[in-house]
């Protein structure tokens, strides 16, 4: 694109961001401070995973963007249209061609590979922030793998509401070391950030903060023996491709139906293909 | 198939259309030149290049134009520009009593030496509203400049000079081993931060933040017992130091409005008691933010004086970290971004709860 640099970040600026990057997939979980850049999309819409996206795309990259699981949502539109601009790179909306995918909100239901990088959206990369804000304190907190605050917390929920009264992005732990945000992610994702073959990178743009999974680390999403961690069958089928073990949106119709489908467009996609 | 927010593509370029009708309003009125509101929407101007850490009257005219006069929406536009702009250097501190200054009150002494100057203010104008400005072409009167303006050639010195001569007030220096002050824009916050850093992160916090912080300190959260020791606003030199001279080289001229805040003494038994500083520097003319600024300085020094920190606009990493308005009406507005996905997860887990205690 005239007048900017290819995916519009400077070259130095990459750089910085990269050697962050080295560093969070070096300490698996751990959020690394970064020059997080001013960037032309607003705070909150994904600034943070733009500049990681930006920091890793090359020309041969082929990209997917995706907000709820789908490509279609004007932000994820918005995003991809903005690499398409900056970058000479490829677009798809195929989960299979994708070398990077930048993600708001979902993991995509089909595994991901070695050759792929995920790159999440992060609006509060602090898990521990609803028990301590200051992050002066939540910085020894990590540190010290002081994590008691969270352990009593999930305690609460248990005694008060019989179960863990988190259903979405529920902290992790990361290496069995760093207890970190998986992003809004529904806990239903959770496991399939467990030993994922692809690198998994997260950014928040606003809070300055990178952090990162590298390929098939142990990723454990917080419970106690007597109350494991588990995902709530959500008691449909999709009504399009009738698949049966994806996150499904319920979306309200005009006429006062509830329609239930895969919030993965383009599973859905898939396995409306292989039913025909 | 119905899904209400997907069909992208279609529906933004749609409502770009849309906004540069809105932007342009009835055609039947002439339209407005960023040029006239770099010239007579000067103040608004002047916020969004404070509050963007950018000084171009042109640009910041231009995105107020394109903004649509939302204020935060321009620092946004400007903000998106800047850092897209090489670093070329560093400037040399500039030196306000260099100031060509248009205005410079002080409320601290009668009079005072160069005397007060009342310049262009809002502040004796009773506040009716001036019908004759609805109509156009009422030609101004022609002002006698060099009335109100000082020896532009000699440095004006300020009032707290003279108080600081006799050690009445703490003396304005560097800190300790005067460290190269962190960028805000290129490195992430480390609370607690320096002064320098809070300086920085003041002077481009919204406006009405750091005025309802300042404000908060007069009522009784935290109290500094203020008086403006002086305000002051005009253009300074800017120079710079190239490699290949190794002097100091004027470049251009910036206005600033500065003001220096004469607060709460402190003492010890090894330190007499003698007044403290608060400190406010804006682009542009910026009165009532750079007042403001100078409280919240003064109020975030509660550690150098060992004051108790016992209020909000004390706590730095409270104020700083929510002051940026551009930071802030991105988050805030993000909730208008689809977020069915987590809502399901929500709505499933109410459900299931409601389940279990419902009869």
């Amino acid at each position: 694109m005239n007048g900017y640099n290819f995916a519009y970040l400077d070259e130095g600026t990459k750089r910085m961001i990269r050697r962050a990057l080295l560093k969070a997939v070096a300490i698996p979980g751990h959020q690394v401070p970064f020059g997080s850049r001013e960037m032309p999309l607003a705070y909150g819409w994904g600034t943070g995973g733009i500049q990681v996206t930006a920091a890793v795309i090359g020309q041969a990259d082929v990209l997917k963007v995706i907000d709820q699981g789908s490509d279609e949502t004007t932000n994820a539109v918005n995003i991809r249209r903005f690499f398409a601009r900056t970058t000479e790179s490829r677009t798809t909306e195929r989960t299979a061609d994708a070398t990077i995918i930048q993600t708001r909100h979902r993991i995509p239901e089909r595994p991901l590979t070695e050759a792929q990088i995920l790159v999440y959206q992060v609006p509060q990369p602090e898990p521990l922030f609803k028990l301590e804000a200051r992050r002066r304190e939540t910085l020894k907190l990590h540190a010290f793998a002081e994590y008691g605050l969270m352990n009593v917390k999930l305690y609460e929920d248990i005694a008060q509401w019989g179960r863990i009264d988190t259903a979405y992005d529920y902290p992790v732990l990361v290496h069995g070391r760093h207890v970190m945000s998986p992003s809004p992610i529904p806990s239903f994702d959770n496991p399939k950030m467990h030993r994922m073959p692809a690198l998994q990178l997260f950014g928040a743009g606003r809070e300055k903060r990178l952090y990162a999974v590298p390929p098939y680390t142990d990723v454990k999403s917080l419970d106690f023996e007597d109350h494991p961690f588990r995902i709530e069958p959500q008691g449909h089928a999709c009504e399009l491709c009738g698949c049966t073990t994806s996150y499904l949106d319920e979306v309200l119709t005009d006429e006062g139906a509830t329609l239930w489908s895969c919030s993965d467009a383009d599973h859905c996609r898939e396995q409306q293909e292989k039913r025909e | 198939m119905y899904i209400a927010v997907k069909g992208g593509e279609q529906a933004i370029a749609a409502s770009l259309q849309l906004l540069a009708s809105a932007r342009r309003g009835d055609d039947a009125v002439p339209e407005l030149g960023a040029d006239q509101l770099r010239e007579q929407l000067r103040l608004g101007v002047d916020r969004v290049m404070a509050e963007a850490s950018l000084y171009d009257p042109d640009l910041a005219a231009l995105a107020l134009k394109q903004a649509r006069g939302d204020t935060i929406e321009a620092v946004f536009l400007l903000r998106a520009y800047r850092t897209t702009l090489p670093r070329l250097g560093f400037s040399v501190p500039v030196d306000t009593t260099r100031m060509r200054v248009k205005r410079r009150v002080s409320g601290i002494f009668k009079d005072v030496p160069g005397g007060q100057l009342l310049g262009p203010s809002f502040d004796y104008t009773q506040r009716l509203l001036d019908f004759e400005l609805a109509r156009p072409g009422v030609a101004v009167k022609p002002v006698l400049r060099a009335a109100f303006e000082a020896d532009p050639n000699a440095p004006l010195c300020s009032p707290i000079d003279a108080l600081a001569a006799q050690g009445l007030i703490e003396p304005c220096v560097p800190s300790a081993g005067d460290p190269e002050p962190p960028d805000i824009t290129r490195d992430p916050p480390a609370h607690p931060m320096p002064r320098s850093a809070r300086l920085q992160m003041l002077a481009r916090a919204d406006e009405g933040w750091v005025l309802g912080m300042g404000y908060s300190t007069q009522r009784g959260y935290a109290y500094t017992h203020p008086f403006a020791g002086e305000i002051r606003h005009g253009a300074v030199p800017l120079e710079i130091v190239p490699d290949e001279l190794g002097f100091a080289i004027e470049i251009g001229e910036i206005e600033l409005t500065d003001c220096q805040m004469v607060n709460q003494f402190a003492g010890s038994a090894t330190q007499p008691p003698q007044f403290t500083r608060g400190q406010g520097l804006v682009f542009g003319h910026g009165e009532r933010k750079a007042m403001a600024m100078s409280l919240v300085d003064r109020v975030m020094r509660a550690d150098e004086f060992d004051e108790q920190v016992t209020s909000p606009a004390q706590d730095s990493e409270f104020v700083l970290s929510h002051g940026d308005n551009v930071e802030a009406s991105g988050f805030v507005q993000h909730l208008k971004l689809p977020h069915y996905v987590t809502f399901e997860s929500e709505l499933q887990l109410v459900r299931a709860l409601r389940e279990e205690r419902l009869p």
